[in-house]
């Protein structure tokens, strides 16, 4: 899965220490989410500064906006904001619609658009292994991080066992159209349990039988200089720079 | 019921980060007393199994399909403290690789995903299963309505989040009745799969099912 969404290529992006991207990556996003909505042009800002770094990381615009498109269901909860609600009124063409909601359902789209950007900027620069021990630096607990790198690891293997049952379903003329399928259905679902499960049991006693006792083994983690630290956190300095300039701008 | 980024302001998600944070901490705690070192392993195949589940559809009408959301499915299934865990982590991945939930609405998503729904059907799990005789098809019937409340009573601490720090316009009264009209929707059908799903498990490795096993003091919801 991880390896599926991580696109190699060599760029600075890529080279960071992953905790240090994860620490940007939010970081930036507080900044845009705080920025009120009616600073519009530290926005555009934001953007443009998005995509200077996805073009830095090398990352195909192309790519960038297809992996983009799994925000489209909460941009349909924005665009029925200026339709329902209360309030100042204006006419807009064939549509008669809400200034406030307007602005706000602009406001979700545009703010929830960067934090998607920025969350594929990371996982396209980084692989999801190096992702979680970035998060495991971040003190995410460490039963956290196992089950986290055990859904990794497993998460491949699951999906074709689901994709096989698929197949022996089609081979012998099976074909969901309706609520009469469903415990067909739920019944793979049942039987994809039990396989998860039991794997999961031997995968338990094949560790058990090489010493594990509850923790896993560690190597030395490298010290960020305050220089790593200074380079990544160019990401949402720049965006604060930008809000500080506009607001300036603005008043 | 994935949450953007800026949709819920920044105050209000960093509470519920911290909310999130205890609840799943209170989870490690309590899957290491019932599973010890099982506990890695288990709810990672647990997790991997929700994530898959997921993108299994169940065709509805004409075209349109949905699918499992798999909280109470979860907890029934391996009790809830891994479903916890297991639901959190799915929550993480998504947010981290695929971009889908915002990573600073996290806190948010695993508050309504993996502590209210998981518990909130966890309990109405086990006072079902009091009320009905016992035996295997009460257990899938339980699951079934401890799904279909599951489902709406996420919705609702979404609502209780939109209320304390919403960005949108629209009214609370209004998205409380669309949000909890089209989950008690979604629940049926969640009810309907986690029912059928629980029963197909029960008939061939009932040893499995956290919910059946007739161990009394596994079963005692505890206060977190």
């Amino acid at each position: 899965m991880g390896e599926r969404l991580y696109l190699h290529r060599h760029s600075i992006v890529h080279e960071t220490a992953s905790y240090l991207k994860v620490v940007a990556a939010i970081a930036f996003i507080l900044v845009a989410v705080s920025t009120p909505i009616s600073n519009w042009q530290a926005f555009i800002g934001y953007f443009i500064w998005v995509l200077i770094v996805a073009a830095i990381a090398k990352i195909p615009f192309t790519l960038l906006f297809k992996r983009a498109l799994i925000e489209i269901p909460f941009i349909f909860f924005a665009i029925l904001m200026p339709f329902f609600g209360s309030g100042e009124r204006f006419v807009a063409g064939p549509f008669n619609l809400y200034r406030e909601g307007l602005i706000a359902g602009a406001g979700i789209v545009v703010k929830g658009t960067l934090g998607v950007l920025t969350a594929i900027i990371l996982s396209t620069s980084t692989t999801a292994r190096e992702i979680l021990r970035g998060l495991e630096r971040l003190r995410l607990p460490a039963l956290m991080v196992q089950i986290a790198s055990f859904m990794l690891r497993y998460v491949n293997v699951v999906n074709d066992e689901m994709e096989r049952m698929k197949v022996a379903r089609d081979s012998r003329g099976f074909e969901a159209t309706g609520l009469k399928h469903w415990r067909v259905l739920a019944t793979a679902a049942g039987a994809l349990f039990i396989r998860s499960y039991e794997r999961g049991e031997r995968v338990h006693l094949s560790m058990l039988s090489r010493g594990y006792e509850g923790v896993l083994p560690h190597d030395e983690v490298e010290k960020s200089k305050a220089s790593d630290w200074l380079m990544v956190l160019i990401y949402p300095l720049v965006a604060l720079v930008i809000l500080l300039i506009t607001t300036l701008i603005g008043n | 019921m994935h949450i953007p980024d800026g949709f819920i302001d920044v105050p209000t998600s960093a509470a519920f980060v911290g909310l999130s944070a205890i609840g799943v901490g209170a989870a490690l705690k309590g899957a290491r007393t019932q599973l010890d070192d099982k506990t890695a392993p288990l709810a990672g195949l647990t997790a991997v199994f929700i994530f898959a589940v997921q993108m299994l559809n169940f065709p509805v009408v004409a075209g349109t399909s949905g699918h499992l959301i798999g909280a109470a499915l979860a907890a029934v299934l391996v009790g809830p403290w891994a479903a916890t865990l297991a639901l959190t982590v799915v929550l993480l991945m998504q947010a981290f690789l695929f971009a889908d939930g915002g990573l600073t609405a996290l806190g948010l998503s695993v508050f309504n995903m993996s502590i209210i729904s998981v518990w909130v059907g966890y309990a109405v799990f086990l006072v079902i299963k009091k009320i009905l005789p016992k035996n295997k098809s009460s257990v899938a019937v339980a699951a079934s309505i401890a799904a279909a409340v599951s489902v709406p009573a996420a919705a609702f601490g979404f609502w209780i989040q939109y209320v304390i720090g919403a960005t949108g316009t629209f009214s609370d009264s209004a998205v409380f009745t669309s949000m909890i009209g089209i989950h008690v929707l979604i629940g049926i059908g969640e009810a309907i799969i986690t029912g059928l799903t629980v029963s197909a498990v029960l008939a061939s490795r009932s040893d499995l099912v956290f919910g059946w096993k007739n161990n009394q003091k596994a079963l005692e919801i505890k206060n977190v």
